[in-house]
């Protein structure tokens, strides 16, 4: 085709907002802004080495060549010479804000939803965004077989969860549950199993229920079941609504995952998965998606002890979708990009690297349509880099998200943020207070 | 140890001929000496005792036939984590297996020998060694008001069968904790920083009577043998410093006050809130093991910035760096990781890697054996295939004492 698609569609975009502002008038225009000079990375496409990102109001309306891409002459130009254009990054488990799920009353708390949790105002947000997170799958812990329901958040600036969630069709705000298994949930005690089989047993025994309280939903009639918080919340993982993100470690506990994936058919993202090496094969057949983890040394505990660095390149060559997360405060948000770093060290190829940090993530989340590229018509999360994202020295110099800038680094108290000091560890707004010295 | 086939693929020039001497050839050679500045072609000459010879431009040290040479496009002397718990806090993290860094029965405890607690065959040594590192400064950790002593080994020892020869150091510091994670916990002494400070004052007297009377004491008539007094005895006669792991503002001041009441050798760890003090730290002459610039910004640690180590050294104090302890996962962090990143936050690169070779072998007193590339000083070798503090390179050999211990790790 002689006009790209690429070339075409900002000239449609022109030709919209010519329409829009001859037919408005008072109304306040949408903002245009138009990033220019920098070397681009979409992720989804080939890399830019002078490029123009433009967005408009919340949305990419264009990327491409300086040059091919008409700079409409009420946009506001930025010079980004010699810095880079990244996707917004995407953490499938994080444990920012302050998060909490189930408590200590029983091992599975389906009807617990952690969004009824967070801080939003905790300054891990405020180092997440300074990290270049844009959004984040924030989970309970792994000391539960399912310890809640999980928050998808664009990490956009606002004060209350509702700002933030990222939101389903109809409405309700997204995310998924969190389940686990091995040693951190096998407790032997309050409930909590003892033993590997115990704790398959327990998932089973209400997934099963689950399937009946669906059954009987289902049939309507006269008589439908009461309402169940917790069945509720088991029958949209039933019917695939609800992504199950799976902590699990060792290759015994992965194959029970996928075991009991295959009994009751729910969506799963395995977790951590620290010798997924060990059964790669296994994972691949059963076309599941790994979000995995880079430490700087393995153990801590027992089924750690096999963590090794090549997972991600021995789940690539498998053709696994594989994303990395920071699992925050393990590795805190701000070091994300080192994970990219890592599994290139050890054999991922660089594309596959930096998908593991956008796309990828974004995929897990059921959220690659608006978010996790530089792509025209997907939501304008991106970050602004001083250099190549693999490279330790690099530095997130500002994040946005939906078009709005939610980072700086040249505002002081964003720079708090970003490298820590005297009140780094407050929350944001606390009055009378420091963040000078 | 054999050089392994891989590593002489990528070593081509290897000569794996038993009991030759070795020499290390760099695009980049960094000897760590004056100005920093790496010897471009560079060539280290080796002795058949594992000892540095010759240093040098591949154009005024040739490398005579018969040696069996390494090569790498960067080369820098092994890197010296100058404070770990490496070898005592082990891989799986199971009390009464391989948790040995901590002992919380007494607040007080300088008797713990770092050498009775060392096990050189956990995964861990391996796993850094595998990286670059050759030595460290190892043994009881941060977690009680005086938790024990540490030594100084290579990371190629195994078991410690003869403390003077396995080690550099067998008695190097005697660590001490201020702040509430040294307070004894559970109703146990100390529990406020001010009884912390009591305590060890009053402990420090005894152990200047106990030195009066050992200086007296002829050689038939020894003072009752004291392990604990003995080795706070040490500390004040200036022959191993205290490591005070202090984090926030008042608890360094705090140091700094007791090394001014005491006279001993202070070496300050951790030092979060360092860029607070920074005169006072100087002014003192006291040396700060930085904490890893990704230890994490919690309790104690909240108000931390990843520009410390910038700001020592712009303020002129001398700093290097430390993987810590870490209780949890990752089990160790890894020096010159922690060390790349300061650079990200301002230090400058030939200070980074200083900071984890020469810098440090001279804050932990053993820069006459290791730390930079001198004759006479130990064969430790790291090489690489690329900047040493990225991410992405690769240490594709490992040297110690003139032997490879350690080749490519994909």
């Amino acid at each position: 085709m002689f006009l790209s698609l690429r070339y075409l569609f900002p000239l449609l975009v022109l030709a919209l907002i010519a329409v829009v502002s001859l037919g408005g008038g008072h109304e306040t225009p949408v903002p245009i802004r138009a990033y220019v000079g920098a070397r681009i990375i979409p992720v989804t496409s080939p890399e830019i080495a002078d490029g123009v990102l433009l967005v408009k109001g919340e949305t990419i309306a264009a990327v491409g060549k300086r040059g091919e891409v008409v700079i409409p002459d009420d946009a506001e130009v930025i010079d980004v010479k010699g810095k880079v254009l990244f996707p917004g990054l995407v953490c499938t488990h994080s444990h920012i804000g302050k998060v909490q799920g189930g408590d200590g009353s029983s091992p599975i708390q389906p009807d617990v939803r952690v969004l009824d949790s967070i801080d939003v105002l905790d300054s891990t947000v405020e180092k997440a965004r300074a990290g270049g997170i844009t959004m984040a799958n924030l989970m309970s812990g792994s000391g539960h077989l399912l310890s809640g329901q999980t928050a998808y958040l664009k990490l956009r600036d606002g004060n209350t969860i509702e700002d933030l969630a990222v939101r389903n069709e109809d409405g309700s705000m997204a995310g998924g549950i969190k389940m686990a298994n091995g040693t951190n949930s096998i407790k032997g005690s309050g409930g909590s199993p003892g033993t590997r089989g115990k704790s398959a047993a327990l998932v089973r025994a209400q997934f099963l229920k689950a399937r009946s309280y669906r059954e009987k939903l289902a049939k309507g009639g006269d008589d439908p079941p009461e309402r169940d918080l917790a069945m509720e919340a088991l029958v949209e993982v039933l019917e695939g609504k609800r992504v199950v993100h799976h902590h699990t470690h060792r290759h015994d506990d992965i194959i029970t995952v996928l075991r009991l994936k295959k009994e009751f058919g729910f969506k799963v993202v395995l977790h951590h998965v620290s010798e997924a090496w060990k059964v790669a094969d296994e994972i691949a057949e059963a076309k599941v998606p790994c979000s995995i983890i880079y430490l700087d040394s393995p153990g801590g505990k027992l089924e750690a002890r096999d963590l090794e660095w090549k997972n991600g390149a021995e789940l690539e060559k498998r053709g696994v979708l594989t994303a990395f997360h920071t699992d925050d405060p393990i590795n805190d948000s701000r070091w994300f990009l080192r994970s990219a770093g890592l599994a290139v060290r050890s054999g991922m190829s660089r594309q596959k690297a930096l998908e593991a940090v956008t796309i990828a993530g974004a995929e897990m989340m059921d959220q690659a349509r608006h978010t996790g590229s530089l792509t025209v018509g997907k939501k304008a999360d991106f970050v602004i880099l001083n250099g190549d994202p693999l490279s330790v020295y690099t530095r997130v110099l500002e994040t946005h998200v939906e078009g709005r800038k939610v980072f700086d680094l040249d505002d002081p108290r964003d720079k708090l943020w970003a490298e820590g000091g005297f009140g780094a560890g407050h929350k944001r707004r606390a009055s009378g207070c420091c963040f000078t010295r | 140890m054999k050089i392994s086939p891989l590593l002489t693929i990528l070593l081509p020039l290897t000569v794996a001929t038993a009991g030759a001497q070795m020499a290390v050839q760099a695009e980049l050679l960094y000897p760590m000496t004056g100005d920093l500045k790496p010897i471009e072609d560079g060539v280290v000459l080796c002795s058949k005792d594992g000892k540095i010879e010759k240093v040098g431009p591949a154009g005024a040290v040739p490398i005579p036939e018969g040696y069996q040479v390494l090569k790498a496009k960067v080369a820098t002397p092994g890197f010296i984590d100058a404070h770990s718990t490496v070898g005592l806090s082990g891989i799986l993290n199971l009390d009464r297996h391989d948790q040995e860094q901590l002992e919380k029965s007494a607040p007080i405890q300088p008797e713990l020998r770092a050498i009775d607690a060392y096990n050189g065959r956990d995964p861990l040594v391996k796993w850094i060694r595998q990286l670059g590192i050759t030595t460290i400064h190892t043994g009881h950790a941060p977690g009680a008001l005086v938790a024990g002593q540490t030594m100084i080994l290579k990371t190629n020892v195994p078991t410690i069968t003869d403390p003077e020869k396995n080690t550099l150091r067998p008695f190097s510091m005697v660590a001490s904790t201020l702040g509430p994670d040294g307070f004894g916990g559970g109703g146990k002494a100390p529990g406020s920083r001010a009884k912390s400070l009591a305590m060890l004052r009053e402990n420090l007297l005894k152990a200047q009577s106990h030195l009066k009377k050992r200086k007296k004491a002829k050689e038939d008539e020894t003072p009752d043998p004291d392990l604990r007094m003995d080795a706070l005895a040490d500390v004040l006669e200036k022959k191993v410093p205290l490591l005070i792991t202090a984090r926030r503002h008042h608890d360094i001041a705090a140091a700094l006050r007791l090394q001014k009441e005491f006279g001993f050798r202070l070496v300050l760890d951790g030092a979060s809130e360092a860029y607070l003090l920074l005169e006072e730290i100087r002014d003192a002459g006291v040396p700060v093991l930085v904490h890893p610039t990704m230890a994490r910004p919690y309790g104690e640690n909240e108000n931390m910035t990843f520009t410390l180590a910038a700001k020592l050294h712009a303020a002129g104090i001398p700093f290097a760096f430390q993987s810590g302890y870490e209780g949890y996962v990752p089990k160790t962090r890894v020096v010159h990781f922690e060390a790349a990143l300061a650079v990200t936050y301002g230090l400058p690169w030939e200070q980074a890697l200083a900071g984890c070779t020469s810098a440090a072998a001279e804050l932990l007193g053993i820069a006459d054996q290791v730390g930079s590339l001198r004759a006479g000083l130990d064969a430790d070798f790291a090489l690489f295939d690329g900047d040493p503090l990225e991410t992405t390179t690769h240490c594709i050999g490992v040297v110690i004492d003139g032997t490879v211990v350690s080749e490519l790790r994909k």
